[in-house]
């Protein structure tokens, strides 16, 4: 045996949990463990590797244990929305198996390119996860249910039609005799259906649709959660980093003498564009000595860039080369004959995601095997693409996909994956990659900074018949080096949330010129939509005040024979006590808006302050998602994807200083906390039909809107660009 | 050498004296439910309590804590049964969850001086981030572990 092999072995997965378990003084769930609570189901940040097989598995998916425990595999990736919980809950519903005996853990992508994608995809975004597994994870439920009463027929010597499944029994009608799927289990994984049933419609759900505590609470209030960062590997030694301070820029020198006789010291690690240092002992020694550091950058053109020069190119290059996102009726033929034209341009900053948990990656490089700990919202191409990096084989890798502190859209692009495992490759030990909060923010693939130009032409009863919109915003797909197949006009996300609005209008053109610049740009909760729904809801806002139309009703008329959107708008304004008196100094402002598949409506009320200060005091919402897995997490998503986008709305920017994205931490990139966040009212209006949407988006991008409309009703005020703090909205001013 | 009680046990530190106590929890002593969120004290992720009192770990440095008694998420009951972990539980508070080590620390300390806190109260004394958005729970939460406590 040569050494490589012995640390592989070292590595396995119970080595990973004892070493986690000793480490905390608390009991890692994993494999074999036994549930804490009855009524929860427990997942780990566990890694699996080809040796972990579960014992009593009927498939990939599913172990059935003799004392009816049921382990359940779950192919996404938990970043808070609470795929965990649903997922596993579309599975529950086919197998008709004790929920409280339920345990669930990441399945393996590792096992899943071994064999024959048996998962299928594994990504999670674009609000995705339950529309994009639910036939898939039914169909492995049911399949299962079918082979245990198989089983339990074949052990009677009965016909299967004769025994039904419910709470993991299977029951013989006839003679009322029962097994338990745990006495059932070992035979039927051994039995092979003629036929795939056929899974339930929505109308026979009897689980679907219940609102279910989330699995993984248990985990995270304690402490035993296990997150990418938390990963400890014995013998790992800890990576600071910092990359060049304009984005694209390169390394050009560092000088080491500055660490000369610091204690700890690993190795000064230089990449094309960052340069790390690695130390023994803890992050703190690496970081701090980073600091001493003075790299010399080659940064190129960028470095003169700055935010008030790319403002002016973005709203110059309006009147640049478009593509045609949609194009109806005849917008200029049209126009002349308005009683009155608006025009009006809005303008949006770039963002960054900022989760709780700042990017990082710990890595264990070995000449035939890697191993990869982290929290990444698409494990499956994480494997692939740490495969390329390292220049081994996809089957070579195994990423353990840990709980993700957030993920925002930010954790599927292997950038932190990409450098640990450069840096392992130098220091040929296993190392733990941690970015500081500085790091996160500024090497940030960002929402996209957004100019669009709106004309609208309205009747004499002042409701538009005619609009256009013009948007320049950056290319994802560019930053991301992806393509959409068959993609025709500009990509969906530059004109998201514009080009899907819901208005019947007879004229309207909505178009888009891409403009990139050197600040690489990303997918953040609700691309596009999260930005381009304030300006379009604004500036609808601007025609129906401008031409003494209630801004609710103008939105009624324009969504007329739309019984779905109504439902939403109608019971945001009739909940959110629209066109009740106020006092003086408050408002309310209404925003809607289609964003994932769902439709979602929002009311602010807000109050600002004579001296100009704004409190958004409540914040009634609707959504309708067609159809709900778990009422309770699409809630959660609901309320949160309300203070997300409110951080963004009320305090959100990144601006450019010679080419340097100059916030840093929060002390400079302000979040909403609790004194500021208002009530949230949740309304869930699922209207069904024939497409699921989704639900951990569409909440995020109204609420900027329904704020803005709302300062606007209480101060008369228009807000054409983000964020609100930066505009004096004091009683003394204009 | 710096000698502090964690969860009531002893940990002698060979650290440079300007470590963070939350590198010191997370990278030698083993402990990692106290999260590293900022480095600058904003957003409380770190929330420990030194000798009773909550307190941001990213940005107390150990030197300052030979004999101190620190208490972390781990060691905040035997059985993660404390009134506000409780709380969570039943208003299933936590999202990504990164946070919430930081926020249920704080809660506890904070509720142990104001046993019967107001929403103003609450509003000025739990100040920690939480990027998934979770204060409207939180704050009922944070209610439920004070009837709790009364309990």
């Amino acid at each position: 045996m040569d050494g490589n092999s012995i640390v592989a072995t070292d590595l396995s997965r119970r080595h990973f949990i004892v070493t986690l378990a000793t480490a905390a003084g608390g009991l890692m769930i994993g494999i074999g463990a036994t549930p804490r609570r009855a009524e929860a189901t427990t997942v780990a940040a566990a890694p699996w590797d080809e040796s972990a097989y579960a014992p009593n598995e009927i498939d990939a998916w599913i172990a059935i244990n003799p004392d009816d425990s049921i382990l359940i595999r779950y192919q996404r990736a938990e970043m808070g929305q609470g795929s965990m919980t649903a997922v596993p809950m579309m599975l529950a519903e086919e197998l008709q198996c004790d929920w409280s005996k339920v345990r669930i853990e990441y399945a393996s992508p590792n096992r899943n390119l071994r064999e024959n994608k048996v998962y299928g995809d594994m990504f999670s975004n674009g609000s995705r996860s339950i529309k994009g597994s639910q036939q898939k994870v039914q169909q492995v439920g049911a399949s299962a249910r079918e082979r245990l009463i198989a089983a339990a027929a074949t052990r009677w010597n009965v016909a299967p039609q004769e025994c039904s499944a419910a709470n993991s029994v299977v029951t013989h009608a006839a003679t009322g005799r029962t097994l338990r799927y745990g006495e059932l289990a070992a035979d039927a994984a051994k039995i092979k259906l003629d036929k795939e049933p056929a899974i339930k419609t929505p109308d026979q759900y009897t689980f679907i649709g219940k609102p279910m505590p989330r699995v993984d609470v248990v985990h995270k209030i304690d402490g035993s959660a296990k997150f990418g960062i938390d990963a400890q590997v014995p013998g790992m030694v800890f990576a600071a980093i910092i990359a060049c301070p304009v984005p694209g820029g390169k390394l050009a020198s560092v000088d080491e003498s500055p660490l000369a006789g610091a204690p700890g010291i690993v190795k000064v690690v230089r990449l094309p564009d960052a340069v790390a240092v690695v130390a023994t002992g803890s992050f703190w020694r690496a970081k701090q000595a980073l600091a001493k550091l003075q790299p010399e950058w080659d940064v190129g053109a960028a470095g003169s860039v700055d935010s008030t020069q790319l403002s002016r190119d973005f709203r110059v290059a309006l009147d640049g080369e478009a593509q045609m996102a949609r194009n109806e009726g005849n917008v200029d033929a049209a126009m002349p004959g308005a009683a009155k034209t608006y025009e009006a341009v809005y303008e949006t900053p770039y963002l960054s995601h900022s989760p709780m948990e700042p990017m990082n990656a710990t890595v264990h490089l070995q000449p035939d095997r890697l191993d990869v700990w982290v929290g990444t919202q698409d494990a499956l191409e994480a494997t692939e693409a740490a495969a390329k990096y390292a220049g081994l084989s996809p089957e070579q890798v195994y990423i353990h996909n840990c709980f993700v502190g957030g993920g925002f859209g930010r954790r599927d692009a292997n950038d932190e994956v990409a450098q640990a495992i450069a840096i392992a490759k130098v220091v040929q030990q296993p190392v733990k990659l941690v970015w500081t909060r500085e790091e996160d923010t500024r090497h940030d693939k960002f929402r996209p900074h957004a100019v669009v130009r709106f004309k609208a032409g309205v009747g004499a009863d002042g409701v538009p018949t005619a609009w256009s919109m013009r948007v320049v915003t950056s290319s994802i797909l560019n930053s991301a080096g992806r393509v959409f197949p068959g993609m025709k006009g500009p990509e969906p996300m530059s004109v998201a949330g514009l080009a899907n609005n819901g208005y019947v209008i007879p004229n309207q053109r909505i178009d888009a010129v891409i403009k990139n610049t050197h600040l690489p740009v990303w997918f953040w909760r609700a691309p596009g939509a999260n930005q381009h729904v304030f300006a379009i809801e604004s500036f609808l806002d601007e025609i129906a005040t401008a031409g003494g139309l209630d801004p609710y009703q103008l939105r009624r008329k324009l969504l007329a024979g739309k019984p779905d959107w109504l439902k939403v708008l109608d019971t945001a304004a009739e909940k959110g006590d629209w066109g009740k008196p106020l006092p003086k100094g408050s408002g309310r402002g209404i925003a809607i808006c289609e964003d994932t598949g769902s439709l979602c409506a929002q009311v602010a009320e807000v109050t600002v302050s004579p001296e100009g200060k704004v409190k958004v005091n409540r914040v009634t919402v609707a959504l309708d998602t067609r159809y709900q897995v778990n009422p309770l997490t699409i809630a959660e998503q609901v309320e949160g994807g309300v203070i997300f986008g409110l951080s963004a709305a009320l305090y959100g920017k990144i601006t450019i200083k010679n080419g340097v994205p100059e916030q840093g931490n929060f002390d400079t990139y302000r979040m909403v906390r609790l004194a500021e966040a208002p009530k949230i009212d949740v309304h869930l209006v699922p209207s069904g039909g024939k497409a699921w949407g989704g639900a951990g988006e569409p909440a995020t991008p109204p609420i900027s809107g329904a704020v803005a409309n709302a300062i606007f009703a209480a101060t008369g005020k228009r807000i054409r660009t983000l964020p609100i703090i930066d505009h004096d909205l004091s009683s003394s001013s204009a | 050498m710096i000698t502090i009680t964690v969860n009531g046990t002893r940990h002698e530190l060979d650290l440079e004296p300007d470590t963070p106590l939350l590198w010191a929890l997370r990278d030698v002593v083993g402990l990692t439910g106290t999260k590293f969120g900022c480095g600058i004290a904003q957003c409380g992720a770190c929330t420990v309590h030194i000798n009773g009192v909550a307190m941001r770990s990213c940005s107390v440095p150990i030197a300052r804590l030979d004999g101190a008694a620190v208490t972390t998420i781990e060691g905040l009951s035997p059985d993660g049964k404390h009134p506000v972990q409780q709380a969570w539980l039943a208003e299933d508070v936590p999202q990504c969850g990164y946070c919430q080590s930081g926020q249920i620390m704080a809660t506890a300390a904070f509720l142990k001086q104001n046993p019967n806190p107001t929403d103003a109260d609450i509003d000025a004394n739990i100040t920690n981030i939480c990027r998934c958005g979770t204060y409207e729970r939180l704050r009922r939460a944070i209610h439920r572990a004070a009837d709790l406590m009364k309990a």
